[in-house]
């Protein structure tokens, strides 16, 4: 299964449901189209819901770094919501766990972007 | 248990990478592994198969990537090899060092030396070869009861 994304705004703060596997090939080139989407589109608030990402691989684990610092270079911020615990374990060893900002509660995580 | 072996000669594509996967997977399953070991494995086989199809032998569709599936009563062993010129393991950089931490890739290894219990990698010349070993504990009859 290929990953799907669809997005949706919540208090400014844009909302990217991904669904699927990121992985090489189809996978982390929907991710990165789509974050580099929303940054043509003036969208720099961007919390991931990652909570149907039942799979990543490493050149995954590399796209979401490269989202994550292309955002925060043109300023804005990206966040993560709702991990599976295997996508938590895979950011638990690579020490990645503590570079992104991880949430838990889309509501809270909608209010901790700066406004 | 006797020694069960499969092999695989693939293309240097992504499909082969899927395949690979799903071969560990389905392989990995037969020999009783429970459902994190199994996805640990088959993640391991995934990213040695990338290294092999991009890095190794960069698309190039003259070279052939070989799995190679051995399962004895102590061991799932995984053997890949590609044709490409070699991996240098002195430029392998440590992911988990603070200047490397936000770099897109060099995560591979690192991931399949944490998955598996036991890593050799042999680069040569004329490719290189990465085996992946994963102890069976518990194997009853069939490797019905194998268990990690």
């Amino acid at each position: 299964m290929s990953m799907k994304t669809s997005n949706r705004q919540v208090d400014g703060v844009t909302i990217v449901d991904c669904s699927g596997r990121i992985t090489l090939g189809e996978g982390s080139v929907t991710l990165r189209d789509t974050v580099r989407d929303l940054l043509g589109k003036g969208n720099k608030k961007i919390l991931l819901n990652l909570g149907d990402v039942n799979y990543i691989d490493s050149s995954g684990i590399g796209e979401l770094v490269s989202a994550y610092t292309t955002v925060k270079n043109q300023g804005g911020e990206l966040k993560l919501l709702n991990l599976t615990k295997k996508v938590h374990d895979l950011l638990q060893i690579t020490k990645l766990y503590t570079v992104f900002d991880v949430k838990d509660d889309e509501a809270s995580a909608v209010k901790s972007f700066g406004k | 248990m006797s020694a069960h072996r499969v092999s695989y000669t693939l293309d240097s594509t992504l499909d082969t990478v899927n395949s690979a996967e799903e071969a560990a997977s389905q392989i990995a399953t037969e020999a009783g592994f429970g459902d994190e070991e199994v996805m640990k494995i088959a993640m391991a086989v995934r990213e040695a198969a990338v290294n092999a199809v991009l890095h190794g032998n960069a698309y190039d569709p003259g070279k052939k990537v070989m799995v190679d599936f051995e399962r004895t009563a102590e061991n799932l062993v995984i053997t890949i090899r590609d044709q490409g010129k070699g991996l240098d393991l002195a430029k392998v950089p440590d992911p988990l060092a603070p200047e490397n931490l936000l770099k897109t890739s060099g995560r591979g290894i690192f991931l399949i030396r944490s998955f598996m219990d036991e890593v050799e990698i042999n680069p040569s010349t004329t490719g290189t070869e990465i085996k992946l070993i994963k102890h069976v504990h518990g194997t009853a009859v069939d490797g019905k009861e194998a268990s990690q």
